[in-house]
């Protein structure tokens, strides 16, 4: 299958991808590495090609040219732009949750974690028939995936919302909930897509936990999209800065905040007005940090 | 319109009811001003401009007492003319009453062949309303559950019953036989049309399967020396006592055998009872599927396709189950009807019984087991009682949709019984709940 990546920890390596909707390169020849255990965050202004990446990774999208390789922990590898998009999720175990939050908004929480765990529930209940002619053990695989739901419920701070319907939710918990519910997929990487758009600050601080926690314990790769750069800079250990589809910077966040290209990029300034610009985002990163 | 001024109120009052004269003039100035009468030679007109201006001014006036009432009232004062209140409070009334409701409705069901005032037509009127509550528990499967609306539900119901009659007179095939080999070529054409359909979405999902439907019946009409086409089937076998005795009259017959005295009445109590299993089956399958992981796929689906496959879900066959469990049904409801009637023809089997099936799920409340047995009772019987009111009985019906639609627009029970509880057991309001494609 794919070649062996040159570093062993690699978790998803895209190569030269390249996107186009007729005449528009939404993504041109972008090359990016994710690492086992790392949280990278993918920025850059709007319209910028971002989700279109995650599109891409995540099977919505057939890249036009390029290859995307995801390697698991146990050394299984993928070429997603090969597979369908449920199968991403199902083989490759690649999880993503969505810019305008997409839930099961008449089912409620618990269900939508059940759900997450289809696959497995489905060849536990013997593929329906097995349960309906009462063939097979079904309810101790339920009982396992209810335990699991519950456990990413506590951490997503959703327990005792557990039987609310998703759409009753507040908008902060309908974004936990989509990230346990991407979680409940037990994925090796995990896609967000601006997790925590539209958050207010204590949201905002409960999300950086819950992805902390998510790197920490389980140790998932996460790739996100975010424009709030507090968590940007506050979480992640590398960025990749896209701008019309190109990558113009990749590096730990140190090295992007004093980047001048992606500061004229992010402001749309002259290079020699880079540097007034500088200092005002270091006190604002500088702010965000405190 | 309360904050207007008095004389552009006047002036707007005037225009409307202006308005209102020449629209009611048109409509009833030809629909009830001129009657044909048949004569000899042709038809003849006769005006009646009396009852059509007497209609034209109730119209005006009724519009007039409006103006003047109900369209002046203050703003949030619209508990005088909708009881929301009351409504919501029936809803919760409702809600406590159908844990009471559902083992009395079964034991009632159970009961009803052997009740007193129980007479031929009602257990026939009986054994038709069960048949609607099976195909509409069926359906609710497609649109309840999966949200996929399917206006060409019919077709499997002719499946099934096709599949009985020919199989029957071809091979001698019993009922019993018969009964699941329908139910598997029924979902087996589920499948056949779920295919084409999987990447619809919405109104064109609706426009294929209506078609579907009309494509099933069309080949059934002309497929003349199979089918019958417009002969129909005749001479379907009467089922059997669980192929152990006939419900015939004379020596070996289900009378003679348990030594009671003959009734004709016995066949219809059987038969009563088949169907009553066989919903009851479709019921219990419906609510064990809906705990199962296939049934949450169903609801998720409904509820968002891309979020569905985002998950890991393939949507193709989450789709083309539900279909075919749907359409399963459908063929066990067709199976039973052949063996009822004994004839079939395409007659029963138009688009007019796919949108009633429909309609007893809408109105019901999409998704609710028990607002479709209420729908059922409600659309067949009532079609029933007001038989004596032919020419009017449409007009009512239509009426009462619209109110229903108008007071409760999510149908009858609208509420949705969450699959699995960590805590306590509470509904999820039916306005949550997404309709799924083609709504």
């Amino acid at each position: 299958m794919a070649e062996a990546p040159s570093a062993a920890d690699v978790l998803l390596k895209v190569e030269h991808v390249t996107m186009r909707f007729g005449g528009l390169t939404a993504v041109d020849d972008l090359s990016f590495d994710v690492r086992h255990g790392d949280i990278t965050a993918l920025i850059g202004p709007n319209g910028a090609g971002k989700t279109t990446v995650f599109n891409c990774i995540t099977g919505f999208y057939k890249p036009t040219v390029g290859r995307i390789t995801m390697t698991q922990a146990s050394g299984k590898s993928y070429l997603l732009e090969r597979l369908a998009d449920f199968e991403v999720s199902r083989k490759a175990r690649v999880a993503r949750t969505f810019q305008n939050i997409r839930l099961f908004g008449g089912m409620t929480a618990l269900e939508n974690l059940l759900v997450a765990q289809h696959n497995h529930l489905l060849r536990a209940s013997g593929y329906t028939f097995g349960a309906v002619f009462g063939l097979v053990g079904y309810g101790r695989s339920e009982a396992a995936a209810v335990d699991r739901a519950r456990y990413w419920l506590s951490h997503a701070g959703l327990l005792e919302r557990a039987d609310d319907a998703a759409a009753d939710l507040p908008y902060g918990a309908q974004r936990r909930l989509e990230i346990a519910r991407a979680m409940c997929t037990n994925p090796q990487l995990l896609c967000l897509d601006e997790p925590a758009a539209g958050l207010n600050p204590r949201e905002s601080d409960e999300l950086n936990h819950l992805l902390l926690f998510i790197r920490k314990e389980r140790d998932v790769g996460i790739l996100l999209i975010e424009h709030d750069m507090s968590v940007v800079m506050g979480i992640s250990d590398h960025i990749v800065v896209l701008d019309y589809g190109r990558k113009i910077a990749d590096g730990p966040p140190d090295e992007i905040r004093n980047d001048p290209s992606v500061i004229a990029a992010y402001l749309g300034v002259e290079d020699e007005d880079v540097a007034a610009v500088e200092t005002q985002i270091e006190d604002i990163a500088g702010g965000a940090k405190a | 319109m309360v904050l207007r001024a008095p004389q552009s109120a006047l002036r707007h009052l005037v225009t409307d009811l202006v308005t209102t004269t020449v629209v009611a003039l048109v409509i009833f100035g030809v629909m009830v001003g001129l009657r044909t009468e048949t004569i000899p030679g042709g038809l003849e007109l006769i005006p009646r401009w009396g009852s059509a201006l007497s209609i034209v001014a109730v119209v005006v006036l009724g519009r007039l007492v409006l103006h003047l009432t109900w369209w002046r009232r203050k703003p949030g004062a619209e508990a005088i003319w909708v009881p929301a209140g009351l409504v919501r409070g029936w809803a919760q009334t409702l809600g406590q009453a159908s844990k009471v409701a559902r083992p009395a409705l079964l034991v009632f069901a159970l009961t009803l062949p052997f009740l007193p005032f129980t007479d031929r037509y009602l257990l026939d009127l009986a054994i038709l309303v069960l048949t609607y509550v099976m195909l509409g528990w069926g359906l609710n499967i497609v649109v309840g559950l999966a949200g996929l609306l399917d206006l060409g539900y019919v077709a499997f119901y002719a499946v099934g019953a096709y599949s009985y009659a020919l199989l029957a007179q071809n091979f001698g095939w019993s009922f019993w036989l018969c009964l699941p080999v329908s139910g598997i070529l029924a979902s087996f054409w589920g499948i056949i049309l779920g295919f084409p359909v999987l990447r619809l979405r919405g109104d064109y999902l609706a426009i294929v399967t209506l078609a579907f439907g009309e494509i099933v019946r069309i080949v059934l009409l002309n497929w003349y020396w199979f089918t019958g086409g417009p002969d129909g089937l005749s001479g379907i076998p009467r089922p059997d006592f669980f192929g152990i005795v006939g419900f015939e009259r004379g020596p070996g017959g289900f009378a003679d055998t348990f030594g009671i005295e003959y009734s004709s009445l016995h066949r219809i109590v059987f038969l009563y009872f088949l169907i009553l299993a066989l919903a009851l089956l479709t019921n219990y399958v419906t609510m064990r599927l809906r705990r199962l992981p296939i049934g949450r796929a169903w609801e998720a689906l409904r509820e968002d396709e891309i979020a569905c496959r985002s998950l890991g879900l393939n949507t193709t066959t989450v789709k083309l189950s539900a279909f075919a469990t749907g359409a399963m049904f459908a063929g066990f409801a067709g199976a039973f009807f052949a063996t009822r009637q004994g004839f079939i023809s395409l007659e029963s089997f138009t688009f007019t019984e796919s949108a009633l099936v429909l309609a007893i799920v809408v109105l019901g409340g999409m998704g609710s087991q028990m607002g479709v047995v209420v729908a059922a009772v409600a659309l067949i019987g009532g079609f029933e009682v007001f038989r004596e009111f032919e020419q009017y009985r449409m007009l009512i019906f239509g009426l009462a949709m619209v109110l229903i639609m108008i007071w409760k627009p999510r149908g009858l029970i609208s509420g949705r019984v969450p699959s699995i509880f960590l805590g306590a057991r509470k509904a999820v309001s039916g306005d949550l709940a997404a309709q799924g494609e083609g709504h």
